[in-house]
């Protein structure tokens, strides 16, 4: 009889841990009672904007990307996250084409998956917010029946879309344009006009928690970000109490949504521990200087899109000390 | 100068270790054929002393250390030499061996004390008494013992520390000799500070062999100062720098020795292997080896004759099961796959892992996103990311510079990294390229 055959293979001979693939799709699912709440809130018309985003970036992935791709789940993260910051009343048609802009030109252009330097959710936002900048900012009333739309979803591209929604200005726009406060109770519960997915505060808080204690996500970039804008907050009430509130700069508009679910894809965020501190530092101080002083009432995207563009810095930089070496890389005495 | 300070980063594999670790050790028959290399150590190769036809006696020398950094290997049983040649070596490669073909029905009695007691010996004599018995470290890097016994003048050496800490899963090896044989332990442990001249030894035994922690601290010899220190669970611990920075708190300097920081550092199935000589009087003619894994149908500790073949052993412990896909010399982390069941136990092999298809499925390879786990693993603080991604286009210069000579292979990074990435295999090839370059300019 012939002796069996073994298989050679390089050291470790064992695995452990998470999969990427297991990591993609915990992150999607941690997402789902916030899409959930989206629908309380906006009804129907919140699932067709995040189907519809969702849609575009999957295609894309399909159409354009590695065969094979779409099974590590990051084209639907993509295209969930976009349509959870997006309004409930925006058509379908513009929702799908930021999808598709966020998959092929915020991911796929660079060579897929781990190549971006954006991350492709905020970038396909950033891509309606210049192309739709109307319809971005129109914001629908939370609350009202599932199955009155919030506008006009179903317009065709490029017509005008119709609608009779109910609309007001975000916490954020009232408070920068015509200097009124929401209640902070109801921003951390999501009753709030806003993006569909980024006004319940508190289940965007439970799926971070979730990942975090799973290791999916590193908690020190929601945490820099959120004592980042606490802290400097804090500071402009104390100097000036026309200025916002740490509580409400915390739970109003995206950045609990984008501290969470944005600025921590790995892939856009630095590698290093230290540089993950920087990197939420600098996205919370730009969140409030946008904030304050900027055009925008709102300035978590541009905030966590910067921070992007600056990762590769923050890398060099932080770049860990060698065993044996001091921080210069000398060899110790 | 005991810290107990651990040491950061490294990774929790499952130990696996309940197939083994409470069987006592037994003594395997000899084959009828063993095959020793001459290459069982780091340094020169031995120099052969027999040839073809030759009558040896299990202990006889049967080939010689070429200069200092060498040791001398001896026949493992009685028997003729078959021949001198070449045959697979677990290195992967085909190294030259003496071929012994083991003589049937001989009690296999040693000749009468060919290493001398080790009492009223200078500490000269002990370095040469462990040399010529052919004692090397039984960890897996088959370092001589004398070399380590033979601190150069000014290294200012303080403290032995015995390497108890067998971090690789499934490998029970040292953890059943400082169980069974700690006075052994001990003993070698007296020898090698003694001829050191430290008087301070701590053994570092990790928490998931209490039974080992117990029974040596209960047998620490009354005139000598030995800590028995239990550390926490985690690999790589058994990494020399590892184990001297969670046991002083000292970081050896990159590229350096341990004796740099005044620590020597022995692995404890060695230390008890240097007692062993020392009481027998016969060199180094066999070792413990775990034979273990899902994939043997008896997993055992055993005594083996060096140069048992893998096949007589596997077969001594009931064969193997079916679904075998893997049989590993050494630990899962970092040992070696076999594919030939006639290599030869060697020396520095300090176990026998059979694995299954249920251990070693093939993951798909995803890209790399940046998540940082490598980085967290890496005891030593390299980026294995940067490495990684530089690695991938052969840019071996820049690994360089991002300190790839620091890489010890351990294998941390990519036992997390969720995309499979084989990050250790690709820095093990980038060592091989850089070396190529240097040979090639030199």
């Amino acid at each position: 009889m012939s002796d069996p055959r073994f298989e050679l293979t390089a050291s470790p001979h064992l695995k452990g841990g998470a999969t990427t693939r297991r990591i993609m799709w915990s992150v999607t699912g941690s997402l789902v009672p916030i899409v959930a709440a989206a629908a309380y809130f906006f009804g129907l018309s919140a699932l067709l904007v995040i189907a519809a985003a969702t849609a575009g970036a999957v295609l894309t992935e399909r159409v354009f990307g590695t065969p094979g791709s779409l099974g590590d789940g990051s084209a639907a993260i993509t295209g969930v996250l976009l349509g959870l910051c997006l309004p409930a009343g925006m058509p379908m048609w513009m929702a799908f084409l930021g999808g598709a802009f966020g998959i092929g030109f915020g991911k796929l252009i660079f060579g897929g998956l781990g190549q971006n330097v954006f991350n492709p959710a905020l970038l396909g936002r950033a891509f309606l917010q210049a192309a739709f900048p109307t319809a971005i900012t129109t914001w629908p009333a939370a609350g009202g029946s599932f199955t009155q739309l919030r506008g006009d979803n179903f317009a065709l591209p490029l017509m005008r879309a119709s609608s009779d929604a109910v609309t007001e200005a975000t916490p954020l726009g009232l408070m920068k344009f015509e200097a009124t406060s929401t209640p902070v109770g109801d921003l951390f519960m999501g009753s709030t006009a806003g993006s569909v997915g980024e006004t319940a505060a508190l289940l965007i808080l439970l799926g971070g928690a979730y990942l975090a204690i799973k290791r999916y996500l590193d908690w020190r970039i929601p945490v820099a970000i959120f004592v980042t804008v606490a802290a400097l907050s804090g500071i402009l009430t104390a100097i000036d109490s026309t200025y916002p509130g740490p509580l409400f700069m915390l739970f109003s508009g995206g950045l609990m949504l984008g501290a969470v679910y944005m600025a921590t894809d790995p892939v856009t965020s630095p590698v290093t521990r230290r540089g993950a501190w920087i990197f939420g530092v600098g996205v919370g101080a730009l969140v409030v200087v946008i904030r304050v002083w900027g055009g925008l009432p709102e300035g978590v995207m541009y905030a966590i899109l910067l921070m992007n563009a600056m990762v590769p810095f923050i890398n060099q930089a932080t770049q860990p000390r060698v065993f044996g070496r001091s921080g210069d890389g000398m060899v110790t005495a | 100068m005991i810290l107990r300070s651990g040491f950061r980063h490294g990774v929790h594999p499952a130990d696996s270790k309940h197939l083994t670790e409470n069987v006592p050790i037994r003594r395997m028959g000899f084959p009828t054929e063993v095959v020793l290399p001459l290459r069982q150590h780091a340094g020169k190769p031995a120099r052969v002393l027999v040839a073809r036809g030759d009558k040896v006696e299990r202990g006889d020398k049967i080939a010689a250390a070429d200069g200092f950094i060498s040791a001398p290997v001896h026949a493992s049983a009685t028997g003729t030499v078959a021949g001198v040649e070449l045959w697979p070596h677990p290195d992967g490669s085909m190294a030259e061996v003496v071929r012994v073909t083991v003589e049937r029905y001989s009690p296999q009695i040693p000749r009468p004390r060919l290493v001398p007691r080790w009492e009223g010996l200078s500490p000269e004599e002990v370095v040469k008494a462990v040399q010529e018995a052919g004692v090397v470290g039984l960890g897996g890097a088959a370092f001589p013992t004398h070399v380590k016994l033979s601190p150069p003048p000014d290294a200012d050496v303080e403290l032995l520390i015995v390497n108890g800490a067998e971090c690789e899963p499934y490998l029970t090896t040292d953890h059943r000799t400082m169980a069974e044989y700690p006075e052994r332990v001990h003993f070698g442990t007296r020898v090698m500070m003694q001829c050191l001249g430290v008087d301070r030894a701590v053994i570092g035994v990790e928490k998931n062999k209490p039974d080992a922690i117990d029974v040596l601290t209960a047998t620490i010899p009354d005139d000598l100062d030995i800590t028995i220190l239990p550390l926490t669970v985690k690999y790589p611990q058994g990494a020399e720098k590892m184990l001297i920075k969670a046991i002083t708190g000292r970081e050896v300097p990159s590229g350096k020795l341990p004796m740099h920081v005044g620590v020597i550092v022995q692995n404890a199935g060695s230390i008890a292997t240097i007692a062993e000589v020392f009481e027998t009087g016969l060199p180094l003619v066999e070792r413990i080896v775990t034979v273990t894994g899902p994939g043997v149908k008896r997993p055992s500790n055993l005594v083996v004759p060096v140069g048992s073949k893998l096949r007589d052993v596997l077969d001594f412990c009931g064969g193997l099961t079916d679904d075998v896909t893997e049989v590993l010399f050494g630990g899962p982390m970092m040992g070696a796959p076999q594919t030939d069941l006639d290599v030869p136990i060697i020396k520095g092999t300090t176990g026998v892992v059979v694995l299954t298809r249920a251990e070693t499925e093939r993951h798909p390879v995803y890209p790399c996103i940046h998540c940082g786990r490598c980085l967290d693993a890496c005891p030593v603080f390299l980026n294995p990311q940067l490495l990684g991604s530089l690695a991938q286009v052969g840019r071996y210069e820049e690994m360089e510079a991002s300190h790839l000579a620091d890489c010890m292979v351990c294998g941390a990074c990519s036992y997390v990294c969720p995309s499979n990435i084989p990050l250790s295999q690709m820095f093990s090839l980038g060592k091989a390229a850089l070396q190529k370059m240097a040979t090639k300019v030199a």
